[in-house]
């Protein structure tokens, strides 16, 4: 009874300091995707007096929701509306067009605020390092993602789409499904989203008429999950081509499915369609499922110097020591697959930037439960004080916009932990300068802050000029039509 | 124990000192085999709770409804039971034909629905905590499987609430509201799809 007592008399005394005196408590979150929401509502829910400011380098905030969630997926995106609640708070600013790194330094922020969150994701990709990676018509899916979506840095990718009659990607995850669904798609049915329109103008001229979903393990570690392949499956006027030899499990395979609901009812998923009788020649496309197969080499076209022709594979099989560890072997057969373009689907990468701790061989900051780790040997006590991560920067690029839930949950608990155990007293109790002090720099810098009512306007011309076409809305997609409309 | 008694007594000390945070000793993890210690809220909140609940619901047929009769139409209501992740409940009657997800947001409770409903994702996820109700439940569809598939801390009796729409049967239900934060990078953490 006493010892309850004197521990809510001390986190009485350490909140006040953020609580209700004239010093409240200043957080700048930097990324405003889903982990950057996530963390600034529950900082503001956890911290009745904090102010919140979210930083972002394009002047359009939400993250991947806006530039990642395919356009035929608008339900995913009605998170946007619990967002938009958030940056309307009284105490929440949403601050575009401010580029950490660029427009202000990590220390300088440091020293703004008490605590700085960086939820700022993974902006580049992994790469296969295999000869003829740079050939033309090789791509990331992250960079096809930005195109189709009107992203002002995917905007000018401009893929060729009418040499080829076939595409190969490389990867099976959800991201790798829905670039194959975007080739294949009807384009009647991508009309009525918010495609970019340059990229539904490309796709009505594709030639592309065979995707090929290659991936160097077996259907039982396949990344996707039920939803989106039960859709793909389900494309109007496409035939799928699947092996059934592939859908062979292993013990090892077994013991994996057993435990893991997500991955049986993916394999069930593909068994029916393998079983299903091939309607070849009827449907206009086909979507091949290739498993077993690890690429080795890009193939240069000989009649186009500089592009791909065809992706040299090598046949794999798995080894490993048990369930959840198998991994891909060669074999030292051979295979190729003849394709115009490639999208390699194999994972996202986050970009260090100067003054942050980085593992780079995880590719995240090293943190523990997203506190800042000054190094990566994984010492818990080796703080940087006042600076947590959340999102993709903290697990790596994995899991779905609610997965930063709980990413956040979790950040934030070790942030009002900290204030609890006085650990950011000595500047908690120090006021800063907080947004006011930002705005200022970044006026001196002549930098253009985008507020979010500066992203209304944006909005609003967006769905107007959407509705003249029967999509929810058109992109504006340079950053000069966003830059007009915000500013203007 | 004037400590139990401050939270109901001086709201805004209250506020400062018994906010449900996180921080509070009191919260434990909530995991699978532990799930019982969640059915009894902790000590100091349980005799506050208790005192002002008791008294209204008696047993599962509550004549004390707090939907008024406004004139001749009285919509028909059942008594719903949330149980947060520290282990606090929270008794409201809902509506039949209301999903638990709405009811939830009129009544305050802190039930995330990213998607509002639309089976676009899992944040909605809630525990039949007696199998008893979970088992008058309509079977839930694929799509709605498959939006479960993602979801935290997945028990054998979970639904989406958005999904759990209130009928006379379903009078006395409990909903568990799971903790998530158990799932994080523990040894062998499986990464999940996106």
């Amino acid at each position: 009874m006493q010892n309850v007592v004197i521990l809510q008399a001390r986190k009485w005394f350490s909140r006040s300091l953020s609580s209700f005196s004239s010093n409240p408590l200043k957080v700048c979150v930097v990324g405003s995707g889903p982990a950057g929401f996530y963390t600034a509502e529950k900082m503001l829910k956890a911290h009745q007096q904090a102010q919140v400011d979210i930083i972002d380098r394009l002047p359009t905030p939400f993250g991947l929701v806006r530039s990642g969630v395919a356009p035929d997926h608008p339900e995913t995106k009605i998170v946007i509306n619990q967002f938009s609640r958030v940056a309307q708070h009284e105490q929440c600013s949403f601050l575009g067009n401010v580029t950490l790194g660029s427009s202000i330094s990590l220390s300088e922020l440091r020293k703004l605020y008490h605590v700085v969150v960086l939820a700022y994701g993974a902006e580049s990709d992994r790469s296969l390092g295999i000869p003829g990676e740079s050939l033309k018509g090789i791509y990331s899916a992250r960079e096809f993602v930005w195109w189709y979506n009107g992203h002002p840095d995917g905007r000018n990718l401009d893929p060729d789409l009418k040499n080829t009659d076939a595409a190969v990607i490389l990867g099976q995850g959800n991201v790798a499904l829905d670039v194959a669904r975007i080739l294949l798609r009807p384009t009647a049915e991508l009309a009525t989203t918010d495609i970019a329109n340059y990229a539904l103008a490309a796709l009505e001229e594709s030639s592309i008429r065979k995707v090929y979903l290659v991936g160097r393990r077996g259907p039982a570690q396949a990344a996707c999950t039920a939803k989106e392949l039960r859709e793909i499956l389900g494309i109007r006027n496409v035939d799928i081509s699947i092996q059934e030899v592939d859908l062979r499990l292993t013990p090892a395979d077994e013991e994996e499915l057993k435990s893991n609901r997500i991955k049986r009812r993916v394999h069930e998923l593909l068994s029916k369609a393998a079983a299903k009788p091939r309607t070849a020649g009827l449907n206009q496309r086909e979507l091949h499922f290739v498993f077993f197969r690890k690429p080795d080499s890009f193939q240069e076209s000989e009649d186009r110097t500089g592009h791909v022709s065809g992706v040299h594979f090598e046949k794999t099989v798995l080894k490993g020591d048990g369930p959840g560890k198998q991994i891909a072997i060669g074999t030292g057969e051979f295979e190729d697959i003849k394709c115009g373009l490639v999208l390699k689907s194999i994972g996202y990468k986050s970009v260090p930037v100067d003054g942050l701790p980085f593992d780079h061989k995880k590719g995240i900051v090293p943190n523990f439960r997203g506190r800042v780790l000054s190094d990566t040997s994984g010492d818990p006590t080796l703080l940087e004080e006042g600076l947590y991560v959340c999102g993709w920067l903290k697990r790596g690029p994995t899991g779905i916009v609610a997965t930063n839930l709980h990413c956040a949950e979790e950040t934030v608990l070790s942030i009002s932990e900290d204030i609890e155990k006085g650990m950011l007293i000595s500047s908690a109790a120090l006021p800063k300068p907080g947004r006011e002090g930002l705005l200022q720099l970044l006026q001196d810098r002549d930098v253009r802050i985008v507020s979010f009512s500066d992203w209304e306007k944006i909005d609003s011309e967006e769905k107007r000029l959407g509705s003249s076409r029967n999509k929810p809305r058109e992109k504006l997609s340079t950053w000069d039509e966003l830059h007009k409309a915000a500013l203007e | 124990m004037l400590s139990s008694r401050l939270p109901r007594l001086g709201p805004w000390i209250a506020k400062r000192l018994f906010t449900r945070n996180y921080a509070s000793i009191y919260r434990g993890r909530y995991n699978q085999s532990t799930r019982n210690r969640f059915l009894q809220p902790p000590a100091f909140q349980q005799l506050s709770l208790n005192k002002l609940y008791n008294g209204a619901m008696i047993g599962k047929h509550n004549f004390l409804s707090t939907t008024s009769n406004e004139g001749n139409e009285q919509k028909e209501t059942i008594s719903v039971t949330f149980v947060d992740k520290d282990g606090e409940e929270q008794h409201i009657r809902v509506p039949v034909g209301m999903s638990m997800l709405e009811a939830a947001h009129e009544n305050d409770i802190e039930l995330e629905g990213a998607c509002e409903g639309s089976l676009a994702c899992s944040t909605c996820h809630v525990i039949v905590m007696d199998v008893e109700y979970y088992n008058k439940l309509e079977d839930p569809t694929d799509e709605e499987n498959d939006m479960l598939d993602l979801a935290f801390g997945l028990s054998e009796t979970s639904r989406l609430g958005c999904q759990v729409i209130a009928k006379p049967e379903l009078d006395g239900i409990r909903l568990a509201i799971p903790a998530a934060t158990r799932n994080f990078a523990v040894d062998g953490y499986v990464p999940k799809p996106h």
